[in-house]
């Protein structure tokens, strides 16, 4: 029998990992991206990777906390198996990339350094001077760069990934792409294919993304009938640098050391920032938490940002909206010693030194934690079951996913510097499954069905070339896709904007049938591939919009405030008991009604089927965040008494029924 | 002049930023200026400028034209895409900022490609030979697998701050631009050539050409790492082989394009000397 042959599509961490991983395995692999691999999104990962390691080891770490600390952060919107596999195999990781030569820093004994980041209490992030992700990436690609020479591993560059082709029984054999310099097609035929494509900021226009973060190829395997999990959980990161381009991250560690954040209390004060008085400076989050002042937890700095420049309108710029984020009250001196690197960048792209001068910052789009649905096998010990076919396979038999295109790890929001590591470990993870599966036996498939499928999209591409005096500009509908998208599906959700806004995105898609190309040619074409993967955004579009419309709670970086569970207004003791009470029994009704995942199909008429399938929380029973909330301590009080006594009771928290399509 | 000022110095609504830019539409066609006004905003850098121009899709005189083909991907300057030559400079798009070229350019603003690799189309350039040359120096630590084997050696600090401003090298190719030795290797497809047949006269040609600064440096990475030294005398073949270290002629130029600030003379002075400690060896080892 022929060796298998596997495409793996996208070549990040996740696309690298399984490439190499199963090169070793003895399956040849195809890897395909729309850019050299070692320019994929992931070198722009700064913080660091998350594991369980020696030292917080002996703090009393181990991986169950890792789990606990990922799931709690992630609302429980995440099947635990997963998460309880990735936390296991978390030092493995670490010491795997350690191995493979990444320049993690180190500590003056010559081990590997770490630090802390949100959501833990444990210094777990390892990390690579300010890119991590960078090296993380190229131990990955000169590995894949070392099999390619020995011919394990065929690299596919600058071409786009069009289709699957699925056979009669619904197994994917393989996909048609694009040359993206000769414009020509190919169909590939595989015995599997892994997408590894990343998230799709772009749904978005500006984000913190790289700008092959389309989701078009998700978006396409999505359209032929591949389940989409979770679409409506998009995390928004408090403060980037907005550019005309692209909005580049500019770290939390600036507010760490004591940066201000305020606006003008005259709207868009024309005034220097700096000859603007204290008394007419409004240090909006210091006012309005004095406990926390400018470090409180992401998702709130990010909604009072976003509040403070659309509902009150005070945002520094008019046409823009951005809020101040001063440093130039700190020594310059210290500034440099502790933030120099970070400082850098915002003047690089700025062109403006913000040790003189305040930035100018605002929340942007930064990560995808819903994406393919993926299944997997739950082990005997309440892991993955290394090795079974099932694992991050999605719902089209044969295609996998594996890295943030994926729902798997990170539920309703992602703690920092997980997310290195979910896609390392599914890329690592899924190939003894992806090779089974792929090694198993069965009839080729049939020349013709890769040769229709082949015509069907060499027809779409010539229908789009030739499409004639529609006048409308793609670009510009981008830009208006991602203005509507940003305005109603981030960080504050409405539904009366979130159902205008899908009718919105409907008409933007029927404008989009209407695009004249500016370019029609054969060579190089980006004018049309970017017409290609935009017209691939508006189901996307529609399943976040309709996710969000339908889940009416709030849940981790999901915030309808007209669901929001408000703390406890009483004074009295008593008072407090009863409320703390009422919201436990609030939190499990919400929990019992919404502690699902939205699983979206592409339906016939272009608009998704929403469905919710259940989570397995068997290991770590969900609890409320509590986060910052007025009476959190008394709700923390009942709710233990709640658990306990259920446990005296010996009702086991239910194990639920997993599988997509469960009732909702 | 197009550009002008309002009374407060600020720009005035209609001001735009006239660009050149130097197309070509396919390997081996004829290269053509083409001009093109870009309406100022705050905040520009090249790229946006780029999309500006694709969107518009017009030229300066109102003529259609087809988007001008560009790379680019993280804009952030670490993915090593966007790299073309800006007013006569190879840099990267994204960190190029608008304002920043006008002040030392109030004429506007010059956009070629890279000249030492084959034009693909418009700014896009053909970078393969870039990669071809980590091939060539075995840029990996060679491990045995991917399975577990406890964590990699302990290294010191100060080895950690000598390979990581190394490691943060992103394959943009400004290096190889501004060298003096290397020159560009193009292979275009003959009559009745099959793409097998053309991908090995072109590996054949790449692999007599001159690696360039960022392989070496490279080289020196891995052979100063624990266990990327066990193939250090493989290395040391390819840096003393044809188009090895031996054709650097110093210019330095290298190092002073680095986006990275890379020290790439300092690489190249060290493997220089590790090369002829090699070839001595060699030498005494027959």
């Amino acid at each position: 029998m022929a060796q298998p042959r596997v495409l793996v599509v996208g070549g990040g961490l996740a696309g690298l990992a399984a490439s190499m991983r199963l090169a070793e395995l003895g399956v040849d692999v195809d890897l395909m991206s729309l850019v050299p691999v070692k320019r994929s999104h992931s070198v722009c990962a700064q913080g660091g990777i998350n594991s369980v390691n020696a030292l917080t080891r002996q703090q009393g770490d181990n991986e169950w906390k890792h789990l606990d600390d990922t799931v709690y952060g992630g609302d429980f919107l995440q099947h635990q198996p997963p998460v309880k596999e990735m936390a296991d195999w978390g030092p493995r990781i670490i010491d795997l990339m350690d191995r493979l030569g990444v320049p993690f820093n180190r500590t003056p004994e010559g081990f590997r350094d770490q630090r802390r980041f949100g959501g833990t209490l444990y210094k777990r992030t390892a990390f690579a001077g300010a890119t991590t992700g960078q090296q993380l990436l190229y131990a990955l690609d000169e590995q894949v760069r070392r099999f390619e020479v020995e011919g394990k591993i065929r690299k596919y560059e600058f071409w786009d990934f069009l289709s699957p082709v699925v056979d009669d029984s619904g197994r994917c054999r393989g996909a048609v792409c694009q040359d993206m310099v000769s414009m020509q097609f190919r169909s590939f035929a595989a015995d599997a294919v892994i997408l590894a494509t990343g998230g799709c900021g772009l749904v978005y226009g500006r984000s913190t993304m790289s700008m092959v973060c389309t989701g078009s190829a998700v978006s396409r395997v999505y359209q032929a009938g591949a389940a989409y999990g979770n679409g409506e959980f998009i995390q928004v990161h408090p403060t980037a640098i907005p550019g005309a381009d692209k909005l580049r991250l500019m770290s939390e560690s600036a507010r760490g050391e004591g940066g201000r954040v305020w606006v003008p209390r005259t709207p868009q004060d024309t005034r220097d920032p700096r000859t603007i008085p204290e008394a007419e400076r409004f240090y909006f989050l210091e006012e309005r938490y004095p406990k926390y002042m400018n470090l409180v937890p992401r998702d709130i700095a990010t909604r009072e940002i976003f509040d403070i420049c659309t509902t009150d309108g005070l945002s520094v710029e008019k046409d823009r909206l951005c809020v101040y984020l001063d440093l130039t009250h700190i020594p310059k001196e210290t500034l440099d010693r502790k933030l120099g690197g970070i400082l850098d960048i915002y003047e690089k792209f700025q062109g403006v030194d913000p040790r003189t001068t305040p930035m100018k910052i605002f929340p942007a789009v930064h990560y995808s934690m819903g994406g393919l649905w993926v299944d997997y096998e739950r082990s005997p010990t309440g892991g993955m079951l290394e090795g079974s076919p099932r694992n991050q396979q999605t719902s089209l038999p044969g295609l996998y996913a594996i890295g943030e295109c994926d729902y798997q790890y990170h539920g309703a929001n992602r703690l920092g510097a997980n997310s290195l590591l979910s896609c390392i470990f599914s890329g690592l993870f899924c190939a003894a499954g992806v090779q089974a599966s792929a090694g198993a036996k069965r009839a080729p498939a049939a020349e013709s069905l890769y040769a229709a499928a082949l015509r069907r999209e060499e027809e779409r591409h010539e229908a789009l070339i030739q499409r004639r005096g529609g006048g409308e500009n793609p670009y510009g509908i981008h830009h208006e896709l991602g203005d509507l998208m940003t305005r109603v599906a981030t960080v504050v959700r409405r539904n009366d904007q979130l159902a205008a806004a899908y009718d919105e995105v409907c008409a933007l898609e029927e404008r989009w049938r209407r695009c004249s190309l500016s370019d029609t040619g054969n060579w190089t074409n980006q004018n049309v591939v970017f017409t290609k993967s935009l017209g691939d955004m508006f189901p996307l579009a529609k399943l976040i919009l309709k996710g969000a419309l339908l889940r009416d709670e709030c849940r981790g970086a999901h915030y309808k405030p007209d669901f929001e569970m408000p703390g406890i207004a009483a004074t009295d003791p008593e008072g407090k008991r009863r409320e703390a009470e009422e919201w436990c029994d609030r939190f499990e009704a919400n929990t019992n009604k919404w502690l699902k995942s939205t699983i979206a199909n592409h339906g016939a008429d272009g608009h998704p089927q929403i469905t919710y399938e259940d989570i397995d929380t068997s290991l770590i029973p969900p609890r409320p965040r509590l986060y910052g909330l007025v009476g959190g301590e008394v709700i923390e009080e009942v709710w233990r008494e709640r658990l306990r006594a259920r446990e005296v009771n010996g009702g086991q928290v239910a194990t639920r029924e997993v599988g997509v399509g469960a009732q909702s | 002049m197009i550009m002008k000022t309002d009374d407060h110095g600020g720009p005035t609504a209609a001001r735009t930023i006239p660009v050149r830019v130097l197309r070509q539409d396919a390997p081996g066609q004829e290269s053509y200026w083409e001009r093109h006004d870009v309406p100022w905003e705050p905040n520009m850098n090249v790229i946006s400028v780029l999309q500006k121009v694709a969107a518009i899709a017009r030229s300066q005189d109102g003529r259609p034209v087809a988007p001008v083909a560009w790379d680019c991907n993280c804009l952030e300057e670490v993915c090593g895409s966007c790299t073309m030559l800006i007013n006569g400079r190879t840099r990267m798009a994204c960190s190029a900022l608008v304002d920043r070229l006008l002040e030392e350019h109030p004429d506007g603003i010059e956009l070629r490609p890279m000249s030492k690799f084959p034009v693909v189309r418009d700014l896009v350039v053909d970078r393969r030979r870039l990669f071809h040359s980590l091939q060539r120096v075995k840029a990996w630590v060679p491990v045995d697998d991917s399975f577990d084997h406890g964590p990699g050696p302990r290294i010191s600090p100060e080895e950690q701050e000598e390979a990581y401003p190394l490691a943060e090298c992103m394959s943009c190719g400004c290096c190889l631009e501004a060298c003096p030795q290397f020159t560009r290797i193009e292979t275009p497809k003959r009559e009745g050539e099959t793409d097998e047949q053309l991908a090995a006269r072109r590996t054949a040609a790449f692999d007599q050409g001159f690696i360039g600064a960022h392989a070496v440096s490279q080289a020196v990475l891995f052979n100063k790492h624990p266990t990327g030294k066990m193939i250090a005398d493989e290395r040391m073949a390819a840096l003393t082989g044809p188009g090895g270290i031996q054709m650097c002629g110093n210019a330095q130029n290298c190092v002073a394009v680095c986006p990275k600030h890379i020290p790439l003379t300092r690489s190249i002075a060290r493997a220089g000397r590790s090369a002829t400690l090699w070839a001595l060896k060699k030498l005494f080892d027959r």
